[in-house]
């Protein structure tokens, strides 16, 4: 059985991206215990998938690296991986809280030498990399996981191939007989960061996303520019492996629409726009992007990115949201629509569409085990008959990372005042 | 210049926007446009000559006070009420029956563009299928061909003779109701009084909305 230490005094998060992270470190390093549960089975969340940050164009995994070294060095956060909250009763500064484990199926005598991952023969949908390719059933999820352990996929557990990862294993790290289990927990404050998913491009009918091959997602060219992703860090076309020099952005790919999102998703326009420079890095004039938006957000600070983009000449924008998208002989996406500067039609064929699709909170339509008030497009707010349950990052608003950790942190500090408060009352 | 035009445009003076929101059926949501230009790039006439202004050209006119040429383009007119826009706008306008409400408005203006097919079709039909309740196709089809004058109207007889030939084996289409009388509903005079009814109605809304 998983021992977890907790009482009325300790804080709870709910998801271990980086909203959840930062709100633990912040409460963990004013000398709070914590407990950070994650159903992923390894920390970072979104973040982690990406590849480079904007505006600085810094890599995700420097400042994951920095949060998980905060991480380790701390005694008073404990983390469970592959682990949902299922239940909350109780009020603030005395919540109770069930938890369920899934089962990793490998315990921490693992060294990730990778011995397993060789033995195991079936494959399964590569998650990490947004199912672009497949993955063996015995693997690490991505290069920087943390708890840096394999995790045996349950879907091979109990046939032969769970058996070839055991006897593979020199180091008796593989428990083929871990069941399920469900661990109760105290908790004085709870917070909330569930994060976002991306919204389902297929509900976008006329971008055929799903039907052609070369029309992708802003999340998927992430991983397509990732050296750890599925091409090696090669812009490549999904159909056919050729190289895609001409790559079109749809942006507000179901944001801004009564149709599908309500909200502008906020981080989309600018994710393109530092799309932009992977195009240009790999291809280098040869490369060429077309922006196509209703008007672009670059919110505050980052006019200035915004600018330096427009000013390269390898990229290009089109004020339209694009009508549809059809696929030539050559599998080339060509996009439809009204440039409504001058009414000017087009039908420009591209290698590759991006569509910017935006944030959708996991919160909506997950049935979260407490009363909590949401707004009309799912993200949940501060409610005050609930007053020790925090919202923070994506969970409570379209946010980017940056934004999402000073929200984590304003969470955190919310949490620690009910728990002293708590403290306070006991002494 | 009709009379009721030039007293609308006085009373709204400079802005055409308002006119519109109060004036014309569903107009109060011009406004809501963002001007995406989903709407145009959707419209399946878009890809081919012979309109003026797209959807959201119009909506933007329409707030920049271009009254003349909004009311007298033929843009409204053009709209085959596919609804492609109407499902397609993230702002859920009723695009098509915004285009309607326009059309109307203009016709009733008296500046609607003469001689504008879709326009002399919407009045032909409504003629037709008042008098007995049905239409009578053979006479909707002649009055349409031959608008143009005699020799047009036979060259695009002759063009549609397959179709026609087609319907009247499938027995969609009487030949003998050129001469006539035709199909027709069983209380004409039932319906005569419904459709003389919905007309005062109308006429009563519109009027007291003009008059406000």
């Amino acid at each position: 059985m998983t021992s977890v230490v907790a009482t009325n005094q300790t804080i709870l998060v709910v998801g271990g991206g980086i909203s959840g992270m930062t709100a633990a470190l912040e409460a963990a390093e004013t000398g709070k215990q914590v407990v950070l549960v994650e159903r992923n089975p390894w920390l970072g969340g979104r973040t982690a998938q990406l590849y480079r940050y904007f505006p600085k164009m810094c890599h995700p995994t420097c400042g994951l690296e920095i949060n998980l070294r905060r991480l380790k060095a701390n005694p008073r956060i404990q983390v469970l991986t592959l682990a949902e909250v299922t239940g909350i009763s109780g009020t603030k500064g005395d919540y109770s809280v069930t938890v369920k484990l899934t089962p990793r199926h490998v315990n921490e005598n693992c060294t990730a030498c990778g011995d397993c991952g060789k033995a195991v023969s079936a494959e399964i949908d590569d998650a990490f990399n947004y199912n672009l390719g497949k993955i063996k059933a015995a693997y690490l999820p991505h290069s920087m996981a943390y708890p840096q352990r394999y995790v045996i996929d349950r879907s091979i557990v109990g046939t032969p191939e769970a058996d070839k990862a055991k006897a593979a294993c020199k180091y008796g790290a593989i428990d083929l007989e871990q069941q399920e289990e469900v661990v109760s927990l105290k908790a004085g404050a709870i917070v909330w960061a569930t994060g976002w998913k991306p919204y389902d491009a297929e509900k976008i009918t006329p971008y055929r996303y799903g039907e052609f091959p070369n029309v992708i997602t802003n999340v998927e060219f992430e991983r397509l520019a990732d050296p750890h992703g599925p091409t090696g860090g090669k812009i490549l076309r999904p159909s056919d492996g050729r190289e895609a020099k001409n790559v079109a952005f749809i942006q507000c790919a179901g944001s801004r629409d009564e149709n599908h999102l309500r909200h502008c998703s906020r981080f989309c326009c600018m994710g393109s726009l530092k799309q932009t420079h992977y195009v240009q890095e790999a291809y280098g004039d040869a490369g060429k992007s077309t922006i196509y938006y209703i008007d672009i957000r670059a919110i505050d600070r980052f006019e200035d990115f915004y600018a330096k983009v427009k000013a390269n000449p390898n990229v290009s924008f089109i004020k339209s949201k694009v009508a549809r998208i059809s696929q030539d002989k050559d599998q080339n996406p060509v996009l439809w629509g009204v440039n409504t500067e001058g009414y000017k039609r087009y039908s420009n064929p591209h290698d590759l569409v991006v569509l910017a699709v935006g944030m959708e909170p996991s919160v909506k339509g997950v049935d979260i085990p407490a009363e909590v008030m949401a707004d009309s497009s799912g993200f949940i707010m501060a409610d005050p008959a609930n007053a020790g349950i925090f919202g923070a990052g994506c969970a409570t608003n379209a946010l980017d990372v940056n934004r999402a950790v000073q929200s984590a942190t304003a969470a955190a500090l919310r949490a620690i005042q009910v728990v002293n408060k708590v403290a306070r009352a006991e002494a | 210049m009709s009379n009721a035009n030039e007293q609308m445009a006085a009373r709204y003076k400079n802005n055409f926007l308002k006119e519109i929101e109060e004036q014309a059926e569903m107009g109060e949501w011009v406004k809501m446009c963002m001007q995406c230009g989903v709407c145009s790039g959707s419209c399946p006439t878009n890809f081919h000559p012979g309109w003026d202004h797209p959807p959201q050209e119009i909506f933007m006119m329409i707030r920049a006070g271009k009254r003349e040429e909004v009311l007298t383009s033929n843009s409204m007119w053009m709209c085959t009420s596919c609804y492609n826009c109407y499902v397609r706008c993230p702002r859920k306008l009723p695009i098509t029956h915004i285009m309607h409400g326009i059309a109307e408005y203009a016709y009733r203006l008296g500046v609607a563009p003469k001689f504008q097919p879709t326009l002399h079709l919407s009045q032909t039909f409504w003629n037709n299928c008042t008098k007995t309740g049905r239409v009578n196709e053979v006479k909707l089809t002649q009055s349409l061909y031959f608008k143009d004058g005699f020799m047009a109207g036979i060259k695009k007889g002759l063009e549609m003779k397959d179709v026609a030939l087609g319907l009247v084996k499938a027995k969609r289409l009487n030949i003998m109701e050129a001469l006539g009388g035709g199909h027709k509903c069983k209380d004409i005079k039932g319906i005569q009084a419904m459709l003389a009814k919905a007309k005062e109605l109308e006429a009563k809304r519109k009027a007291a909305k003009a008059a406000a």
